[in-house]
């Protein structure tokens, strides 16, 4: 068992100082986790709508029911630009992994491409598919 | 100052690569499923559902769900990792986390193949 001495490295760890100053690939990467997240705790209902869904003429009757309903819109709203974010940033940090990507400029530019592609494609979906 | 050992057992690597592996499967079906949609236009029921109940797409499909609830899996735990401290507390949600899924895995086979 060999030991791997770091170079020293201030250990600085405040959560709150650190959340409002974080620069945008940051920013992008919290969201990554948080949009993880959402999407783990919402699996469920999901599921339970898509099973209404594709079942019978009836089940999907009231799958139309709760997802005409204004706050299960809202709702897909969110979880909709979670899906986004969660996949465009995805595919960034797989980018990242083959080392592609990695210098700074290169990182800035690309969390910003993710956000302008997520919040867009978000912004078309729900005006096409919910409103 | 931050001495790091370092021992020869990849821990967390297989899963890193899991991780990442059931990403792509994902990112690729997530496309062609939206592919589906956009061909066929604004569905009813008995359109919708035949989508699903198409052989190759129920493969597809199923195994995007799995996919997703490894990845899923590995995510969370993860998660309780970082941010859970207390060892009772961080076992009993990795194994509420992994019955959580496990039901998932049986539920949607239950919905795909009753189709
Ligand atoms: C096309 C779809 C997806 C792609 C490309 C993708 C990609 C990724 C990647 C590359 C990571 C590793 C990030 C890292 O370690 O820094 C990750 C983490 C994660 N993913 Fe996904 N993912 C997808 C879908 C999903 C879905 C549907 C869920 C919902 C359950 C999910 C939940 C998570 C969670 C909880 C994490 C852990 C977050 C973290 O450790 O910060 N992912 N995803």
């Amino acid at each position: 068992m060999s030991e791997l001495r770091i170079r020293k490295r201030p250990k600085y760890l405040d959560l709150f100082s650190i959340m409002f100053s974080l620069p945008l690939p940051g920013v992008l990467s919290i969201f990554h986790r948080v949009s993880g997240v959402g999407l783990f705790l919402v699996l469920a209902p999901l599921l339970w709508l898509f099973q209404a869904s594709v079942t019978s003429p009836e089940s999907f009757e009231c799958f139309v029911r709760v997802a005409a309903h204004p706050v299960t819109k809202l709702l897909f709203a969110g979880l909709i630009w979670a899906f986004l974010h969660h996949f465009c940033a995805g595919i960034r940090f797989l980018f990242i992994d083959l080392d592609v990507g990695v210098d700074l400029a290169a990182a800035r530019r690309s969390a910003a491409i993710v956000f302008g592609v997520s919040l867009t494609l978000t912004a078309l979906i729900c005006w096409r598919v919910l409103l | 100052m931050i001495n790091r050992i370092v021992v020869g057992a990849h821990y967390g690597l297989k899963d890193w690569i899991i991780q990442r592996a059931t990403a792509v499967v994902m990112a690729f079906y997530s496309i062609f499923i939206v592919a589906v949609f956009l061909a066929l236009g604004p569905a009813d029921f008995e359109v919708w559902r035949s989508i699903f109940a198409n052989g190759p797409v129920k493969f597809f499909t199923f195994l995007f769900a799995l996919s997703l609830f490894y990845h899923a899996w590995i995510g969370v735990r993860d998660l309780w990792m970082d941010y859970i401290k207390p060892v009772s507390v961080r076992l009993t949600l990795h194994v509420l986390t992994i019955l959580a899924l496990t039901g998932y895995t049986a539920w949607i086979a239950a919905i795909l193949w009753r189709l």
